[in-house]
């Protein structure tokens, strides 16, 4: 068994992929990070991110798979779960190892997971597209504040920027410390200093005037469209989770 | 703004308008040009209420003023009840400012018919224009056909609106009659006919120039209100399977009657909502449009009702034990959809997966199969399978010991004796 650490980003791993076959090695484990403390007997490989290695690496894989194919790999990646890095390796070396094009091949492990992997980045993104409440503040800005389980901002770019091309936005990851930022024009990432705000999410002070109103309006909507004699808490959990109410204007 | 007001007509004109069920926000595909607002395609649900459905849309009526007195309406003349009426340009800011904060998708819009069906929906219309016209917004806009429009009117709605409903409460033309005498069915079907018409038209359109204006894309949908009459699944299925042939429906919605008033023609105001009926009967609906059944497959004169205990496609199968079992690795995909316990997507990744190679329980279970009811109706690679010559009884039973049905509120313990 040989550990190659590697520094947490695809192309990294790609870089990854290629000293695997570079050294003709067979089993392997990837670990994340910079500094490793191995047991003693153990075989280890630091990988220098190489982009030109990544990029061959990323070549062959577009001439045996779809575009969709390649992407899905990629979002999968992002998922950052702590075991799934051999999953994508092995689906890699499947794809390598094969003549034709396996991504439909449900019934391999690695195929398999990886559309599990790539369905629940989908679903956290969805979630995403549904739950951001924007409150406007002073400056004309809609400000929303999230914590996805998965680092899924960079999927929501498209969506929101095609959706809200006139007014200026900002949705920020609470969990990872950063945010996209839409000026009218186009979307950066950011970070906010928030040490003098004690609740990051809710920022009452720099409300506009009426934004008070609408959240009132807003929540008695919400209030008036239930039907009581139809109860269904359980229903309502599964699609709403607890952990997402903190955010969700009609649930605080 | 009287903030007040608003939230008083709010809470009225949402109440009132919460018993129509449709919440879809989808199948339309308007984009945002010109650095407007919002955009319509997959439809998103944003909210979900304490009942477990869906808030996608800011769902009011315009007023709940209204001249008809139907027995299952709360909107009806005869009703004590506070009454209100939104002016145009408070929808649209309820619509506009809801909207920039993401909380919906778009508008739904109904409306009490208040001096007569053309004044009514020239109104709802006037809301949409103002939304496209004046403030670029290209959000989900969902009317409700005022039964008795005229052509004129509702063609200008299908230029503004995404999808357009008329509801056909009933679903026969005695149970109407009998609960609403001011309705007549034919003034229902004449704006459906007229718009079918006028979509299909335009779509050929489309086809030839691609700069013709949408007209409707998300098409037409209706709801019939399930268990306020004695009609038996057939009736209703049957008048379901009917307008989506013949009208090119995109949605029947069933809508389990909720006792909220008293009548002697209705149910008492004790009666449980039939939610059970109600799941059954979507259940029926998502076979006839997306697995290839035919009606009379599902329910049928000898057949009329569908069994409450277990889905109707489960029911299908144990009465057809002939077609059964199915080679998983063999079958073609409309054989595959038939089976219980395996969904559209379950189904094509099957046929995707065994072209590389035949697939085991383990793999199904993995790709998303609910092996506890189709074990029974499939063989696959392995020598494992069922084996005993059960009938459809036996293996009714067989599923329901085994399942936790949501419904089940109160599982039945048996008292021992001993």
């Amino acid at each position: 068994m040989t550990s190659l650490i590697y520094d947490g980003t695809f192309e990294g791993l790609l870089t990854a992929v290629f000293e695997i076959y570079d050294r003709h090695l067979t089993h392997v484990k990837l670990i994340k990070g910079e500094f490793y403390t191995s047991a003693l007997f153990e075989d280890l490989v630091k990988i220098a991110t190489d982009d030109v290695r990544a990029g061959r690496v990323l070549k062959g894989l577009k001439q045996k798979l779809s575009a969709t194919g390649v992407q899905r790999l990629y979002i999968a990646h992002m998922a950052e779960l702590e075991n799934d890095d051999d999953t994508i390796v092995g689906y890699i070396r499947y794809v390598f190892d094969s003549d034709q094009n396996i991504e439909d091949d449900y019934g391999n492990k690695y195929v398999m997971r990886v559309s599990e992997i790539f369905n629940m980045m989908r679903r956290e993104r969805h979630r995403m597209e549904a739950f951001v409440r924007f409150q406007k503040l002073k400056d004309e800005t809609f400000y929303a504040a999230v914590q996805p389980d998965f680092n899924v901002l960079p999927m929501l770019i498209k969506h929101f920027k095609n959706r809200y091309a006139d007014q200026k936005w900002i949705i920020y990851d609470l969990k990872r410390n950063y945010g996209l930022y839409y000026d009218l024009h186009d979307t950066e990432f950011i970070s906010l200093e928030f040490s003098a705000v004690k609740n990051p999410g809710n920022v009452i002070t720099a409300f506009c005037e009426d934004e008070g109103i609408y959240q009132h309006l807003w929540k008695n909507y919400f209030n008036s469209v239930n039907i009581p004699a139809r109860k269904n808490t359980k229903l309502h959990l599964r699609h709403i989770p607890r952990r997402y109410w903190k955010h969700l204007t009609e649930k605080i | 703004m009287n903030v007040e007001r608003i939230t008083e007509k709010l809470n009225i004109l949402a109440d009132a308008a919460k018993y129509d069920v449709s919440c879809a926000s989808s199948g339309s595909k308007r984009k945002n040009e010109n650095k407007g607002l919002g955009n319509a395609s997959n439809g998103i649900c944003h909210s979900y209420t304490e009942d477990g459905r869906c808030v996608s849309l800011l769902k009011i009526l315009l007023t709940n003023h209204c001249i008809f007195d139907c027995a299952y309406c709360v909107s009806r003349k005869t009703n004590d009840i506070q009454r209100a009426a939104f002016t145009v340009q408070e929808v649209v800011d309820l619509t506009i400012n809801f909207y920039r904060r993401n909380y919906i998708e778009g508008l739904f819009l109904s409306s009490g018919i208040f001096k007569d069906a053309d004044y009514t929906m020239e109104r709802l219309v006037r809301v949409a224009k103002k939304l496209r016209t004046e403030h670029n917004f290209n959000g989900y806009i969902h009317l409700k056909s005022i039964p008795g429009a005229s052509d004129e009117i509702m063609r200008e709605a299908g230029m503004y609106a995404d999808r357009l409903s008329v509801n056909l409460e009933m679903p026969t033309e005695a149970g109407l009659k009998l609960l609403a005498p001011d309705k007549n069915r034919q003034d229902m079907i004449d704006p459906m006919a007229f718009l079918n018409k006028e979509i299909i038209q335009r779509t050929e359109e489309k086809k030839l120039f691609k700069k013709a204006p949408m007209f409707a894309p998300a098409g037409q949908s209706t709801q019939v209100i399930i268990g306020a009459t004695p009609e038996n699944d057939n009736q209703i299925l049957q008048t379901a399977n009917h307008f989506y042939k013949n009208f090119n429906l995109k949605r029947v919605y069933y809508s389990g009657y909720v006792p909220v008033l008293a009548d002697k023609r209705l149910p008492a105001l004790n009666t449980s909502v039939p939610m059970v009926r109600e799941n059954r009967l979507y259940q029926a609906d998502w076979l006839l449009r997306f697995y290839g059944f035919k009606v009379n497959e599902i329910v049928n004169n000898d057949q009329p009702l569908l069994d409450l205990d277990i889905d109707p496609k489960l029911g299908w199968a144990i009465r057809n034990m002939q077609a059964f079992p199915v080679d998983i690795n063999k079958a073609d995909l409309q054989m595959i959809l038939r089976v219980p316990g395996i969904g559209v997507q379950s189904a094509q990744k099957i046929v995707s997966a065994r072209k590389f190679a035949k697939l085991n329980w383990d793999q199904l279970k993995k790709i998303g199969v609910a092996i506890n009811r189709a074990k029974y109706f499939i063989i696959c690679k392995s020598n494992e399978f069922e084996r005993r010559d059960l009938t459809g009884t036996n293996i009714k039973q067989f599923i329901l010991a085994e399942s936790k049905s949501k419904y089940l509120k109160n599982a039945t313990t048996q008292l021992s004796i001993f």
